[in-house]
């Protein structure tokens, strides 16, 4: 059987990519490693009764156009927008987050009156940053260095966003891309806790403190997604982040797509300087036309292919390519619902994402931590209780706690993660949250720790990283994952690159693998449908 | 009170270059200064008896090449001890690392031959960097917009040299344009000193540690300057920086400029919307229709012009822009040489172990909080020439980062804690040397705002960091030295391309205003 | 839960709409139980018969809870100078007891919002507006010696408009024959303090009441005791709306998009886009936004223009996009009604310049008539604001009707 496409890795934008190529007539196999699909957006059941999201646990990114396309929510795909939020404060009081504009703006005054009536001007702000990018993550960035016609006319595509904007606006928008998101917020906002809430999304995943320029940006890689086109907000999917690889994983199959669960690729097989297929760990061969890898780019060159087919400065750029993990994660099965002593009871707040840091300050430190090769003493989490919205994951008056933390570096002083490095790891996130709610390790049924090691064993995650690669400019746009090589092109022909590591970049986007199969359509002369303008009025 | 065309305000190194170009444009130029003698950070003072500072600033790396030669430096008694000051990355061990030449162009010291070949193509690609960036220092930043007066053909040619530099080097640009210079050194590097010293000089004088984003631009902007007349090296004045002062101050009046010292302004004239003139802090009115400030931008606009002539959005702008400033500086009398375990004297000593070291001592300031282990680089002027300290005697100067700007523990105690770990620092890489000490002086950032007027005891008028250069430096709007005042000029290091001993802020906005006067 | 509820500062959210001090009266007034939230409030859109209401405004006495609007005390050495500074009208002429509509700009001159500044003291004044602005007005204040609170719960006021409006307060016993337009004048009340000015928002005669919440229960009360010979009756938003269309008055968010809120830049308007040029003081020094409105002025560089508009027929135009010569794009209605008080088909419109001088515009409407939709292409003139002006508005002392 020769398919028209191997892909390599049933993570969702692996799957997004076959997903398309079937609808376009393409024979397409999706091979995976492990024996469930997912990659990092995975439902599984680790305690019985329990489904986790045991790696990503937050919806937003997800392209709404690609839902569309692949027709997800036929296939079972339901988001649901969470409510609330809150940030507990050393002092005891917490800070609250509302979908109610003015119970929002009630709870800030609590904190600060300036800051209440500074968030409306912040938001718009973000959203005209948002607005500026999102047109750009369905699009393959052009290659400045190129004389192409297509390279040239998406540089034209992209001067004309710039321009239509005016020189002020132009200017907020560099000086916005280029620092960070404790300097950004500083123009803001007045109260610590408040800054600290905003610079939440400026750091999840990122190998950067709030202090560090360049941060603001990744506050917008997460401000950008939305909710029923609700811009900036997050939803949880469903019965777990399962639940949209489940669906991509049936749109796949209704297209005539297979997928090959459980058995990994030992290396993409190269003959006369194209890939041709992957030998399976079990000896097998999987021969196709084209060989799409839903990997990292590291894990993709520098395991899977052989040295030598590739070109020299292509390698080591491959090999410098950042791609250091940051954070870990704790997904845990309760027997009851915490009690947080800072809540009212019956809050609202236990509905959205919580979190134990109350200033810039200790998450900076927390992330001082990190470059000395540490796991942070006091951690940044970032916790929800998805059952608190979700019935579908636990039994009825049980709940399943994500924990995703900061930082948690993918050597520990340069030596691999020990047990005692990561059950020490896990202790001084459990010992956190206990801080603010009293009783809650006494309701533990059950842990899973993930460090970056386990990241990486299990999910194929590089050094953990959930992004396939940091998100810092050398590494955006047409320098990711790198230059002359942004396109999902490979210096080999037939071998494409459809992961997070590609533009625009990590989260449950789905775009990487949209772009990567428009690219391949493209080829074959059958593009994808562009739905840009209808999104555009957002 | 005989009439002036112009009036700058400020004697440094900017407003002097502002105030000769447009002397000799025809215009009769009045310079005031509040200390009582031109030269600002270029000036040397006595901190000891018998014991002179070589200024606030000690190498020069920046001045601008129109400067030197439209004021004719040389002439007006500016000489060099030396045009190649090579750079030693101390060890506590003694296994020094000693980069010689242009940028480093050879090392002296043990180090492996991957990390010396590896160095020598760094060098060249950050050179090659530096020079296709260095045309911008001497244009006015441009604006992102139609018509907007940019010098086009200036900047056309910066394009054309960046494809130029061929396809695989501009992709790298655009690679690394942004990136931190930790990465980098790290990519290409094995060796902690080298990568101690290199991420010290990217970092010298930021609020930026060397893993923070954007910090790789510096180093460039760094290589990007000129010390006496060549790209990338670090010059020593005859005399010290004061020197430098004192040509400038020289070549200033030969050319007809009036300078004024001792004379404070206190606000901006403003009549019918347009700057009129300065009143002076003893109530004195000096007129004329160009006021030009190479005050810091948030001196200038929140205390000379005040609030109440400016639109509030741009007050807040001013107000937010960025003026921390992480260098503290050190003078030490010694009566003896110190022995930084056979360094040779000559050389500018820097103290940046490794990287690591280098980010650890930044971790610190963001927190208003003093390092334990300040990295430094060290000048011993005495070494060079007699002058600065009684025969046998000698001065150290040293550049000390990061010291806290807005420090927690107070004013007073976070010096005492950074002179005491600066000291020890020392005395790690040259035993002995604290029983040497005869005074020290160790400036704080807010010190240096004291005496100098650097708001935050920033070096740059607000820091050079890269959402603060170009188009929005100093901040967007004004970043072509006209100011919302008409009448009003910037030309202070606050504005494109920022400080360090140079005068190309000062140069290139005389030019603008030249220009403008013409259109 | 009840007395939790009013200690307890972190339950806010479970009211997040709050009640105005006067929603024990409106409440039992709103025999249609309809609400609609207003700047976080729950506030009357009609009590039971828009028609009704809106003929109280004209015909007798209405009554109007003006809580909401969103109220900052400027107080302290520099507050006229302040005021000068944000608001492009000249605060320091306006005298002690004396209010005035003004506008502020950002430093494009684009209109930042709308509202009313009372000057209760030589140092101490009141803005009243729609939006909520401390950050702007805190950032304004560097450089001067003033301070700024915001006080919006701690005024409690309505607005009593009506040709019988001045004979009820006369018979409640405040003595306003003398108070001319935008003057206010305080009374001992109820223990505590009430100050009336003569201010409002339908162009008729009126007046608006203000004191603290404590005492808004006896003030509804008192007033209606008054009012009865002259049927006076409560009026929600709906009624209102159709008497400041007639009187050609605009509203923050509706006939504009505050500057600082609008995400599409292109939405902010300059006050010559929005025909507020008359109240723009260039003389009175700097203001923020004047030079970028001189330079606007000077090179007639604006791009907009809000108008008036009379359509034929009589179909309420609300929302409809105008057409020049029944092809182009020109601009789009913000407010629109049939005048009850005009008999005119009336609108406020943002028309692209130089449309609002051309003349031949048509406005596109989709009217819905038993499911379906008629549409029509209606002529419409340019006319003058307001739409409705009796000269009773003005007369003082006022007459009795």
């Amino acid at each position: 059987m020769n398919y028209d496409a191997v892909i390599v890795g049933a993570g969702h934008n692996g799957l997004v990519a076959a997903c398309y190529l079937a609808r376009a007539g393409q024979k397409v196999c999706v091979v995976e490693k492990n024996d469930w699909i997912g990659g990092a957006a995975v439902s599984r059941e680790l305690y019985p009764g329990f489904t986790y999201s045991n790696c990503s646990y937050v919806a937003s990114l997800f392209r709404p156009e690609i839902m569309r396309d692949l027709e997800l929510p036929k296939f079972g795909l339901q988001i649901l927008p969470y409510e609330g939020g809150a940030v507990f404060m050393e002092n005891g009081d917490y800070l609250g987050m509302h979908r109610d504009h003015d119970a929002n703006r009630r709870e800030f005054a609590r904190h600060s009156k300036r800051d209440a009536e500074a968030y409306d001007r912040y938001s718009r702000d973000v959203l005209r940053h948002c607005r500026f990018i999102r047109p750009m993550l369905l699009r393959t960035a052009p290659d400045p260095s190129s004389f192409r016609p297509r390279d040239l006319s998406e540089l034209a595509w992209l001067g004309k966003q710039m321009f239509g904007l005016s020189e002020a606006a132009m200017y907020d928008m560099i000086r916005f891309w280029t620092m960070s998101i404790s300097d950004f917020l500083d123009e803001y906002f007045e109260h610590p806790t408040v800054k600290a809430y905003q610079a939440v999304a400026s750091i999840i995943g990122t190998a950067l403190g709030p202090m560090s320029p360049g941060t603001a940006y990744v506050l917008l890689h997460h401000a950008m997604g939305d909710v029923d086109g609700n811009v900036g907000a997050w939803g949880f999917a469903r019965g777990g982040m399962g639940s949209i690889t489940k669906a991509l994983k049936a749109s796949l199959e209704a297209a005539g797509g297979e997928v090959r669960a459980g058995n990994g690729i030992e290396k993409i097989l190269i003959k006369n300087g194209r890939a041709i297929g992957v030998a399976m760990e079990n000896g097998d061969e999987v021969h196709g036309k084209r060989v799409v890898s839903n990997m990292d780019v590291k894990r993709t060159f520098l395991k899977h292919v052989d040295e030598g087919e590739l070109p020299g400065d292509f390698v080591k750029r491959v090999k410098a390519f950042k791609i250091r993990g940051s954070s870990g994660k704790l997904n845990i099965a309760l027997d009851k619902a915490p009690v947080f002593t800072a809540l009212p009871p019956n809050s609202p707040h236990m509905k959205g994402d919580m979190h134990f840091t109350d200033s810039i300050e200790k998450m900076e430190r927390a992330y001082d931590d990190w470059k000395a090769g540490h796991y942070s003493a006091d951690p940044f989490q970032d916790m929800m209780i998805p059952t608190m919205i979700d019935p579908t994951m636990t039994p009825p008056g049980k709940h399943f706690m994500s924990c995703f933390v900061q930082y948690a570096p993918p050597k520990v002083e340069g030596q691999d993660w020990t047990d005692a490095d990561r059950d020490g790891f896990a202790k001084a996130c459990l010992d956190q949250i206990e801080k603010y709610a009293p009783g809650f390790k006494n309701s533990i049924l059950h842990v899973e720790v993930r460090t970056p090691r386990e990241l990486e064993k299990e999910v194929g995650l590089t050094e953990g990283n959930i992004f396939q690669g940091e998100l810092t400019f050398d590494q955006l746009l047409f320098n990711r994952p790198v230059p002359g090589c942004a396109q999902y092109r490979s210096p080999i022909k037939d071998l494409w690159i459809c992961g997070s590591s590609t533009h625009p970049g990590g989260g449950v986007m789905g775009a990487p693998g949209r772009n990567a199969a428009s690219e391949i359509l493209r080829d074959l002369r059958a593009p994808t449908k562009d739905m840009s303008e209808a999104y555009a009025v957002l | 009170m005989p009439s002036f065309d112009v009036i700058v305000i400020g004697g440094g190194t900017n407003g002097l270059a502002a105030a000769h170009r447009l002397q000799t444009s025809g215009r009769k130029v009045l310079v005031l200064e509040q200390a009582g003698q031109a030269g600002g950070a270029a000036v040397a003072r006595e901190f000891a008896p018998g014991f002179r500072t070589p200024g606030l600033a000690h190498i020069a790396n920046q001045i601008d090449s129109r400067v030197m030669s439209g004021m004719d430096l040389g002439r007006h008694g500016l000489g060099f001890v030396t045009s190649g000051l090579s750079s030693t990355a101390l060890s506590a061990t003694g296994d020094h690392l000693v980069l010689e030449g242009s940028a480093g162009a050879t090392i002296r010291g043990t180090i492996s031959d991957a990390d010396r070949k590896n160095w020598l193509a760094l060098r060249k690609q950050l050179l090659s960097f530096a020079e296709v960036l260095a045309p911008f220092k001497q244009l006015t930043a441009p604006r992102i917009a139609k018509r907007a007066g940019n010098e086009y053909g200036k900047l056309a040619r910066f394009g054309l040299n960046l494809r130029m530099l061929g396809k695989a080097d501009f992709r790298e640009f655009l690679r690394m344009i942004l990136i931190n210079v930790y990465d980098v050194v790290n990519d290409e590097l094995t060796d902690k000193r080298l990568k101690g010293l290199l991420t010290f000089d990217a970092t010298l004088g930021s609020w930026l540690g060397p893993r923070s984003p954007n910090s790789l631009i510096l180093l460039l902007n760094r290589l990007a300057g000129e010390g006496a007349g060549q790209r990338a090296a670090l010059a020593l004045p005859k005399g010290g920086m004061g020197a430098v002062a004192d040509a400038m101050v020289k070549s200033a009046t030969a050319s007809g400029v009036n300078l004024r010292t001792g004379a404070t302004v206190d606000s901006l004239l403003i009549e019918d919307d347009r700057a009129a003139g300065v009143r002076l802090a003893n109530g004195e009115e000096v007129r004329a229709k160009i006021v030009v400030s190479a005050m810091s931008p948030k001196t200038t606009f929140l205390k000379l012009v005040g609030p109440r002539h400016l639109d509030a959005g741009f007050v807040k702008r001013i107000g937010d822009q960025k003026s921390r400033g992480a260098a503290a500086k050190l003078h030490l009398a010694l009566k003896g040489a110190p022995d930084f375990r056979g360094a040779d004297l000559k050389s500018r000593l820097v103290i940046a172990p490794s990287d690591d070291q280098v980010e650890l001592a930044y971790n610190a300031v963001k927190y208003g909080e003093v390092p334990k282990r300040p990295v430094m680089e060290i000048v011993i002027p005495s070494a060079h020439e007699p002058g600065f300290a009684p025969a046998g005697h000698h001065v150290l100067s040293a550049v000390v980062q990061f010291a806290p700007h807005k420090p927690k523990a107070g004013a007073d105690a976070a010096r005492a804690e950074m002179l005491e770990n600066a000291l020890a620092m020392l005395e790690e890489h040259a035993p002995g040397i604290r029983a040497l000490v005869t005074h020290a002086e160790l400036l704080m950032p807010y010190d240096i705002e004291a005496q100098y007027g650097m708001v935050g005891g920033n070096w740059h008028h607000g820091e050079l960091s890269v959402e603060q250069m170009l188009f929005l430096r100093p901040v967007a709007g004004i970043a072509q030295y006209a100011t919302p005042i008409e009448g009003l000029w910037l030309a202070g290091a606050g504005c494109h391309p920022g400080g360090g001993i140079s005068g190309a802020a000062g140069w290139n906005a005389a030019e603008r205003i030249i220009r403008e006067a013409r259109a | 839960m009840n007395v939790m509820r009013n200690s307890d500062p972190r339950l806010h959210y479970l009211t997040p709409l709050k009640q105005t001090p006067f929603h024990p009266r409106t409440a039992a007034e709103n025999r249609l139980n309809d609400w609609g939230p207003w700047a976080g409030y729950t506030t009357a859109l009609s009590f039971g018969d828009t028609a009704m209401e809106h003929s109280a405004i004209r015909n007798g006495a209405s009554v109007y809870d003006l809580c909401p609007m969103v109220k900052y005390r400027v107080t302290g050495r520099d507050a006229a100078a302040y005021l000068d500074r944000l608001t492009v009208r000249n605060a320091s002429k306006l005298s002690v007891g004396g209010v005035h509509y003004t506008i502020w700009c950002d430093d494009a001159g684009k209109v930042i919002d709308d509202g009313t500044l009372f000057r209760l003291g030589q140092t101490d004044y009141r803005i009243c507006c729609q939006e909520r602005h401390l950050p702007w007005l805190l950032d304004s204040a560097i450089g001067f010696e003033v301070y700024i609170r915001e006080e919006t719960e701690d005024v409690a006021a309505l607005s009593l408009q009506g040709p019988c409006a001045w004979s009820v307060l006369n018979a409640a016993g405040f003595d306003v024959a003398d108070l001319k337009p935008f003057r206010m004048r305080s009374f001992p009340f109820d223990g505590g303090e009430l100050m009336i000015s003569r201010t409002g928002f339908t162009g008729d005669l009126g007046y608006e009441l203000w004191t603290t919440p404590a005492h808004a229960i006896a003030l509804w009360d008192h007033l209606f005791a008054a009012g009865a010979p002259w049927g006076i009756r409560p009026i929600g938003t709906h009624a209102l709306d159709i008497a400041r269309i007639e009187a050609g008055f605009i509203i923050t968010n509706m006939d504009f998009i505050p500057v600082d809120q609008a995400v599409r830049e292109d939405r902010a308007r300059s006050p010559f886009e929005l025909g507020l040029e008359w109240m723009v003081d260039f003389d009175k020094g700097h203001f923020t936004g004047r030079r970028a409105l001189l330079k606007e002025k000077v090179n007639k560089s604006s791009k907009w223009a809000l108008v008036g508009l009379d359509i034929d027929g009589n179909v309420s135009v609300e929302g409809s996009i105008i057409y020049h010569n029944g092809k182009t794009e020109v601009g789009t209605v913000t407010a629109a009604c049939w005048s009850p008080s005009a008999k005119r088909n009336v609108a406020l419109a943002q028309i692209r310049r130089p449309y609002h001088e051309t003349g031949n515009l048509f406005v596109e409407v989709y009217a819905l008539r038993e499911l379906q939709y008629a549409k029509l292409m209606l002529p419409a003139r340019m006319c003058e604001r307001p739409f409705f002006a009796p000269p009773r508005r003005r007369a003082t002392p006022p007459g009795p009707f």
